[in-house]
């Protein structure tokens, strides 16, 4: 050991509006395990892409040195030919294809003329013994456990020539037992002299394989740990990563009263809409009161969506069951309309995926939920519906040449202020905002932040699901911690701590 | 406020110029043939169907570039159906409204597949083509089968009869056709300065004056130039009546009712239009229900043309239908377009056909230009949304 084999300098990467990296420096030498961790957003994967030419040359600042040589990938093809070889969260299989056919593709053995499909399902098999997997790699990716199907993408790394492999958390779907074989696989690896980088939320695996640890936090490296040096327990690692001061980001909220309970759901469980054997949110019970913000802090894939949108009138899931409470009394919604009429409004994560229509004007996106209210007849009042328009341009400062623009030219933040005035004007007693400052920029933040402060002032009860645990902290009354569908912890907003919760989620 | 600038409508009225240009072009390649009366009256009755077919797939387009492959069979076998009836001494107007209705079923019976089972509508509408055309050859027993009643052609479009009489009597000009055009310009100048009036009150955005008075002086000039040209031949044909009357209700629908907004909704993003609370599979389900029952329509506007139903009516229809509304601006992944759009595009593919019809281009010659025009106008769809990025 000692050898450095790679090592990035100084790289920062923009995006519009938003400095996902700044200044980070990363040095890995040749057969450890580097692990990266940090919060959702860090930029951990950024960093990644970075490195493996997702982002070409070119888009960010600074050098990466591999091997001894200034490298400037302009493609993934680039960097694999090095021997850089990326493993994304989400598995890259084609379920109808052969494992031998997926481990080639792209990279198909043979002549140009024709693929020579013997020595591809050779090679392939070759392979899949060194992961330790005894299947034919004429199998159907479909045909084998997600378990088995990440130790054929660390194959397929493996049939690349790798000499360097990422993996971004790769055990974020797997169980127990096959998470512990795979770092087992890449332990032996080690030995053989592969060197790897592992992005992980899972700090026990991170201390279990780690040789060092680097820690990014808001797009910068913050430290990197090293096994043989320092302490890399978990609290060590979690204060590296939260270890953020908290400065005055969130509006005060004055003399707002807490009413009674708006909203309860007792006992909620939802399977998953596919494979409907699979548990996303498992026996829930939570409850939120009138001019209460609720946040529900935890990871992403914790079931915080499925919960909220499977409670907005079944909009996910399968085989739903529990009780839903409103006002006392227990209430079936059957659809979304029903989730409406019953005053519910659930904010999507996904604004330009699941929550705009961007080619419509800002004014049709506004009144598209509670277009009825402007009907007579079926027939629309476009006069009233412009003022509604106005009226919520103007009340929530939104920032728009005319209410005509369309919403797909607006900005991040003006978007989610386009949605927020689309659910408010269906006149919820509940919203549940889903991420509601993802992606906008600080300014856009606290005036959303305002918004939820008006909200709860005039007697909503608003439930919060944010991964930034900064936000949960500053603007909830009271926080449930979720992770793997079940809650593991609630805690008074005002003796919650970034720590306490980071705690909650790892340690469950 | 600002006003929209001129960039912006030229940009909207992009193919409204292409038109301008190419009629041009034509005049000059025809030594002005193709503005002479006859021509005008011809290019309208000739393509009525095309008109009414663009208005239904363009609900259906809407909804995310789904297209109806079905109906071109669906007006050949309605077609078949009205004529074989009135040909058994059915009265008119039954036989009209068992037209109708069969259509709507038909559209039902494929809207339930695409809304409700989710099969993708190219499937379901190209199982609707095969089997309305088989249909078709069944009803009419694989025979042309004419049609008599005078009524029925005279009412939609067909014979010699088919225009609307002149009350006045004119000597070389149809005054009853010249006064129409002058009421539909006073009604339309009316209309729009009323709106811009009541809108200007509320503060709302309006074009720029000159622009609004110059879109109020063309339009009306083009009213005016078709009711003298018409008056020139034979006055106005009814098909131009029901053209007008479908043209009128679309638009109102798509623009003004809450089941047109919910087609640019789902169009524009489902799953949105979903999570707020409206019934998607309802929304597909009228597209093509609709579909079903303009397509009917278009039956009965083609077989009075013709005087007569036969087993080949119909072929290629829903092709010069999805052509019209992509030349005229709809998106082929929904959510974007309008039935002026759609009309406009209709008028283009007609001139062309019956400008080079005039010179005498060789009708296979016809079709490549055709071809051309509709990939130029998607390329220009897509090159501006690109620009945008």
């Amino acid at each position: 050991m000692g050898k450095t084999l790679l090592e990035m300098k100084n790289i920062t990467k923009e995006f519009p509006g938003v400095k996902a990296l700044d200044n980070v420096n990363l040095v890995v030498e040749e057969g450890e395990i580097h692990a990266l961790v940090g919060e959702n957003g860090a930029g951990k994967s950024t960093l990644m892409n970075v490195l493996s030419g997702i982002y070409p040359y070119g888009s960010y600042t600074g050098d990466i040195i591999y091997d001894g040589e200034v490298c400037q990938f302009q493609k993934i093809k680039d960097s694999e030919e090095k021997g850089i070889v990326i493993i994304h969260q989400e598995l890259a299989l084609i379920p109808y294809m052969s494992i031998g056919e997926n481990m080639f593709l792209g990279n198909e053995q043979g002549s140009k003329a024709a693929i020579d499909w013997n020595k591809t399902f050779n090679l392939a098999d070759k392979y899949l013994k060194m992961v330790g997997l005894s299947e034919s790699s004429r199998t159907l990716i479909k045909d084998i456990g997600v378990g088995k199907q990440q130790m054929v993408e660390i194959a397929k790394a493996l049939a690349k020539n790798a000499r360097l492999l990422i993996l971004d958390e790769p055990t974020s779907s797997l169980n127990e037992s096959d998470s512990k074989a795979l770092l087992d696989l890449l332990l032996k690896f080690k030995q053989e002299g592969m060197t790897s980088i592992i992005i992980s939320h899972k700090l026990n695996e991170v201390s279990y394989v780690a040789d060092k640890i680097t820690v990014i936090r808001d797009g910068s490296t913050i430290e990197t740990l090293d096994k043989t040096k320092d302490d890399i327990s978990e609290d060590r690692i979690i204060k590296g990563m939260v270890g953020r001061e908290m400065t005055d980001r969130f509006p005060k909220r004055h003399d707002v009263k807490i009413g009674d309970v708006a909203m309860e759901v007792k006992n909620w469980t939802v399977y998953h809409p596919q494979f409907t054997e699979r548990k996303v949110v498992d026996d829930v019970s939570i409850n939120v009161r009138k001019g209460e913000v609720v946040g529900i802090a935890g990871l992403m894939g914790a079931g915080r969506t499925e919960l909220a949108m499977s409670i907005f009138g079944k909009a996910y899931g399968s085989n739903i069951t529990g009780q839903l409470i409103l006002d006392g009394k227990e209430v079936k919604l059957k659809n979304i309309k029903d989730a409406i009429k019953h005053r519910i409004a659930y904010v999507t994560e996904d604004r330009k995926g699941n929550g705009l229509v961007l080619t419509n004007p800002i004014k049709i996106n506004t009144t598209l939920s509670n277009l009825s209210e402007l009907c007579t007849k079926r027939v629309i009042d476009q006069d009233k519906e412009y003022q509604v328009a106005e009226d919520y341009r103007d009340k929530l400062k939104t920032k728009c040449p005319t209410v005509e623009q369309n919403v797909g030219n607006l900005s991040g933040g003006n978007q989610q202020k386009v949605l927020l005035a689309k659910w408010m004007f269906a006149n919820p007693d509940v919203l549940i905002l889903d991420e509601p400052t993802r992606g906008i920029d600080v300014g856009a933040k606290y005036e959303i932040y305002c918004i939820i402060n008006d909200l709860v002032a005039a007697g909503k009860s608003v439930i919060m699901i944010s991964s930034e645990l900064p936000e949960v902290l500053g603007m909830s009354d009271r926080i449930y911690v979720m992770n793997e569908g079940k809650i593991v912890g609630e805690m008074a907003g005002a003796e919650a701590s970034q720590e306490s919760i980071m705690s909650c989620i790892l340690k469950s | 406020m600002g006003s929209v600038s001129i960039k912006d409508t030229l940009k909207k009225y992009t193919m409204v110029i292409a038109l301008v240009v190419i009629i041009g072009i034509f005049y000059i390649g025809t030594d002005g043939t193709i503005l002479l009366s006859q021509n005008i009256n011809n290019l309208l009755s000739q393509n009525a169907y095309v008109f009414v077919l663009a208005t239904g797939m363009l609900l259906c387009i809407l909804t995310g570039g789904n297209i109806d492959l079905s109906v071109g069979s669906v007006v050949c076998f309605v077609g078949g159906i009205g004529a074989v009836m009135m040909s058994k001494g059915i009265n008119v107007w039954i036989a009209v409204i068992v037209m109708l209705i069969v259509g709507g079923l038909v559209g039902a019976w494929q809207a339930f597949w695409v809304a409700y089972i989710n099969v993708p509508p190219f499937i379901a509408t190209l199982a609707g083509m095969y089997a309305f055309r088989g249909l078709s050859n069944v009803v009419l027993n694989g025979y042309a089968v004419s049609i008599s009643n005078k009524t029925f052609l005279n009412v939609f479009g067909g014979g010699a009869e088919c225009y609307i009489p002149d009350f006045f009597h004119g000597e070389n000009l149809n005054i009853t056709c010249v006064l129409a055009g002058v009421i539909a310009v006073a009604v339309f100048i009316v209309v729009s300065i009323k709106n811009r009036i009541s809108a200007t009150k509320k503060g709302y955005v309006t074009t720029s004056v000159a622009g609004f008075y110059a879109k109020l002086v063309i339009i009306s000039v083009v009213i005016m130039f078709l009711a003298y040209k018409l008056a020139g031949y034979k006055g106005i044909p009814t098909s131009l009546l029901w053209i007008i009357l479908i043209v009128l209700i679309y638009h109102y629908v798509t623009t003004k009712t809450t089941i047109g907004r919910y087609l640019y909704a789902v169009g524009g993003n489902e799953k949105a239009t979903q999570l707020s609370g409206i019934n998607t599979k309802k929304v597909y389900f009228f597209a093509y229900t609709n579909m079903g029952f303009l397509a009917a329509f278009a039956g009965i506007l083609t077989v009075a043309r013709a005087a007569s139903a036969q087993p080949t009516y119909g072929q290629f229809y829903e092709m010069d239908a999805i052509g019209a509304c992509f030349i005229g601006g709809a998106s082929a992944y929904g959510g974007t377009g309008s039935v002026f759009g759609a009309i406009i595009g209709a008028l283009l593919m007609g001139v062309i056909n019956q400008g080079m019809l005039i010179m005498g281009v060789d009708a296979n010659y016809q079709k490549v230009v055709k071809g051309l025009v509709l990939l130029a106008a998607v390329i220009f769809d897509v090159m501006s949304k690109r620009e945008k990025k």
